[in-house]
């Protein structure tokens, strides 16, 4: 339980990432989110992209919360650990010649509480992808494997492991409630799904509130970017299975991955990177898609589609490889019942 | 002489850290180190020709948009397809919208709070310019941050969300915008206007457009100086001189900006010994002479190779150095400009050559440009038109997307094979602006802009003008080595 009499230190680096996260935070749904986290009891101890110190004096920071002399209540890495080369952490060097690998371990080893924002810093992300050239991991996993820098057994001062809002790039708002439920004491172990991301935002699938959903009951699929159709038979879209909350919470206002005309590339799950076929195209056997569903039986799921398939009313069959409406939802004649 | 390493540089988009030789009490060398590698060029090798547009935009958080559209025009490009108007409108309102987007959290978020620093306190603007710049306190981050967040909200219509979005593909957008969702951007740019028009300018963008010199540009300043944000710039930059500081080379590039299918908005070439040259994209090499990459030769990005060898003797830096005709070039806004050929930018640089202001006005410039330029290419989509053609699989293709994103030039070089990414070259623009040395030992934009600056031989923080040049460019340093 922390003390919310006493403001919270956050400190937030950055490392094999592409700084998205922090963009992200930017579009924060708040007046402007400083003052916010101030009104929780957060203080941004150092900021990247926002803070004054520069050079010297941001270096001093680090190494003050790593001495202890100013207590490191939220350590928050943003980008993957880069490892290499051969174990070096020289990939990424801090100024003063120490990896940044090094002085990550120096800092979660104070930290009260520690945050991996965004798939690269919990899981390794993009940046494992392909031949992984940079040794890339996640502060607590490599993929969906755990492990990462810090090792199955790290807890952090306050008894938890790192906690993984992952996404890539993290909604801004799953990002300020977990900070806000930590700083009210509320983030406890519970609070976290098997890959240890939030539950406030990983209990929903992103297929939940997608607006395509009456193409997807009819299995009226786009065949091409821009078309209406559902996305999951043809585009490669996994928003029936991928832990998010992208289409009930919405992006930038109204949008999200499905509503902008592409496919759910399940971003927020270990391992997205490397799907093992083309983003953009449903991997199939005998015509139907592999990824099924979560919770949906196979069996069912096929004789589900074949009948719905043949109930497809035009409206919802043209509309699907269309660009627009071609034909809209009709007017009954009569009060509707 | 002393050296000192400055370093890490926050308020810049990824890591840098910048060697300076001092001799009294002034920089006499610098020497620029872009400290992380990841390895997108290696990542790509082997892919699925469009899981390029999945991975680019995630080499920076940004600039995404920026690598999407690149990665877009170089996989159309190879196949063969032009995007229809409504999607090319579409992309460029997408790209344009981050464009400006960058410029505004660079001037309020990364640049400006170094003038509330207290090496400032005893000039006459410190107070005003203190409560209003001070990083993460000041007024104008409590302002500025709901503007922009609100601002993205078209990104929410035109993109799915931002940063990555997936709806620039090679034959147009994915997305396909309805009446009504025009009238709500419509209204989002009206909002935006009305931010620029009352806080940043203090006047219409139609009249900042028009400001044609630097005598024109000081005398609508004065009036202004309290009250609008920009002109409280321009009274700080001609108090302290930042019109004599940071110039490099004064050879400028554009690749071309916002193309309406036949000519692009701003055009693309070069200006270099004062006057402008047709843009040659044969001549662009990138040499390894002093990064931590393999090889020695200079080669065409086509033929480039990405293969760290962090042992390299006599290298500081993972960025790779590209040359134009075997010359430094800068890009970014005020190169845009100059290219363009803005009068107001091309007096500037006339009477001083580049500068900080002179690259703090390139960008003001296009807010003024672009955003009007937006409200007609909005006006032109006609919703119920074609948005997105099909991609083909591609054998064995190459293809170029030459873009100019909020910092400058970037391009994508792709070559496919047996249906697969056989190689795949990036050169950013911060990769042009912090390119370190190369094989005759000229050094890059940035570590000649900081010759002759005032710095002291001890210190803490970074010298005050060592960081106004540094963030005069808007590095993005994800980008520069990715």
């Amino acid at each position: 339980m922390s003390d919310v009499a006493t403001p919270l230190n956050l400190l937030w680096l950055q490392s094999g990432g592409c700084g998205g996260c922090t963009l992200s935070l930017l579009n924060a749904d708040c007046r402007n989110l400083v003052d916010t986290l101030r009104s929780f009891g957060i203080n941004l101890l150092w900021h990247p992209s926002l803070s004054e110190q520069s050079a010297d004096e941001a270096r001093r920071i680090f190494e003050m919360c790593a001495s202890g002399e100013t207590r490191l209540d939220i350590l928050c890495l943003e980008g993957a650990v880069l490892k290499g080369p051969f174990g070096s952490g020289g990939f990424h060097r801090t100024t003063g010649n120490e990896s940044m690998m090094h002085l990550l371990e120096r800092l979660a080893g104070v930290a009260r509480h520690t945050v991996a924002v965004g798939s690269c810093a919990a899981f390794g992300g993009v940046t494992a992808a392909g031949i992984n050239p940079a040794d890339a991991c996640g502060m607590q996993y490599d993929i969906d494997e755990q492990g990462g820098l810090l090792g199955e057994d790290y807890r952090a001062g306050d008894g938890l492991p790192v906690i993984n809002i992952a996404g890539c790039p993290t909604h801004p708002n799953w990002v300020m409630e977990t900070l806000v439920a930590i700083a009210q004491g509320e983030m406890y172990e519970s609070n976290l799904d098997v890959y240890r991301r939030p539950r406030l935002y990983a209990d929903h699938l992103v297929h939940h509130g997608c607006k395509r959903n009456e193409f997807y009951e009819f299995k009226a699929s786009a065949h091409k970017p821009s078309d209406l159709g559902c996305l999951m038979e043809h585009m490669g879209c996994k928003g029936t299975q991928v832990h998010a909350d992208c289409n009930i919470r919405l992006w930038n206002g109204e949008g999200s991955c499905t509503r902008g005309g592409y496919a759910c590339i399940a971003c927020t799950e270990p391992g997205f990177e490397e799907p093992g076929h083309a983003f953009g195209i449903t991997p199939k056997v005998a015509g139907i898609p592999i990824g099924l569903p979560t919770d949906m039986p196979k069996a069912w799921f096929v004789a589900l589609a074949a009948l719905s398939k043949s109930a497809t009313p035009r409206r919802v069959k043209e509309n699907a490889v269309a660009d627009h409406q071609v034909v809209v939802p009709a007017n009954k004649r009569t009060r509707l019942k | 002489m002393s050296r000192r390493i400055v370093g890490p540089f926050n308020r810049v988009e990824g890591d840098l850290e910048v060697t300076l030789d001092i001799e009294s009490g002034r920089v006499r060398a610098a020497f620029v180190n872009s400290p992380m590698y990841r390895g997108f060029e290696q990542i790509l090798a082997g892919k699925h020709p469009l899981d390029a547009l999945v991975f680019v935009p995630r080499i920076c958080g940004i600039c995404s948009v920026a690598q999407s559209a690149a990665s877009a025009q170089a996989l159309a490009q190879s196949m063969g397809i032009q995007p229809p108007q409504n999607g090319r409108l579409a992309a460029n309102l997408t790209l344009a919208a981050e464009n400006l987007a960058d410029h505004l959290s660079h001037f309020y978020l990364f640049f400006m709070p170094d003038f509330a620093r207290d090496g400032y306190r005893d000039r006459a603007w410190f107070t005003d310019v203190q409560a209003r710049f001070k990083a993460v306190t000041g007024s104008a981050t409590a302002d500025v941050l709901p503007v922009r967040a609100k601002f993205m909200n078209v990104m929410g219509y035109l993109a799915g969300r931002w940063p990555h979005t997936l709806s620039l593909q090679p034959g147009g957008s994915s997305r396909p915008l309805e009446e009504a969702e025009k009238l709500r951007l419509k209204i989002l740019l009206a909002e935006f206007r009305a931010f620029l028009e009352n806080t940043l300018f203090g006047d219409s963008l139609e009249a900042v457009a028009a400001l044609d010199s630097e005598a024109a540009l000081y005398a609508w300043m004065e009036p202004r100086a309290q009250r609008a944000d920009f002109p409280r710039f321009l009274n700080i930059a001609r108090d302290i001189g930042l019109q004599h500081m940071g110039r490099a080379t004064d050879r400028f590039i554009s690749y071309g900006a916002y193309s309406d299918g036949t000519a692009p908005l701003f055009a693309a070439g070069v200006w270099a010994e004062e006057i402008l040259h047709k843009l040659d994209i044969g001549a662009i090499r990138e040499d390894v002479t002093r990064s931590w990459m393999a090889g020695d030769a200079a080669l065409a990005p086509h033929e480039g190779r990405t293969q760290p060898d962090p042992d390299k003797a006599d290298a500081y830096s993972w960025c790779k150095a590209p040359r134009l005709s075997g010359k430094v070039v800068e890009t970014g806004a005020l190169a845009r400009q100059m290219v363009a050929g803005h009068p107001l930018v091309r007096d500037m640089v006339n009477l001083h050559g580049a500068s900080v202001t002179a690259r703090i006005v390139g960008r003001m410039l296009e807010f003024a440009l672009v955003l009007p330029a937006m409200e007609t290419w909005l006006r032109q989509i006609l919703p119920g038109d074609t948005y997105c053609l099909p991609s083909h699989e591609l054998e064995d293709a190459r293809g170029i997307g030459l873009i100019e994103a909020a910092r400058g030039a970037l391009g994508h070089w792709l070559d496919v094979r047996n249906g697969r990414i056989h190689n795949y070259q990036i050169i950013a623009p911060t990769t042009w602006n912090f390119s370190p040395r190369d094989a005759v030992g000229e050094p890059g934009a940035l570590e000649q802009a900081l010759v002759g600056l005032e710095a002291e031989e001890g210190g803490d923080a970074a010298p005050l003008q060592v960081q106004h040049v540094v963030r005069s460019f808007d590095p993005c340093m994800v980008c520069t080595v990715h």
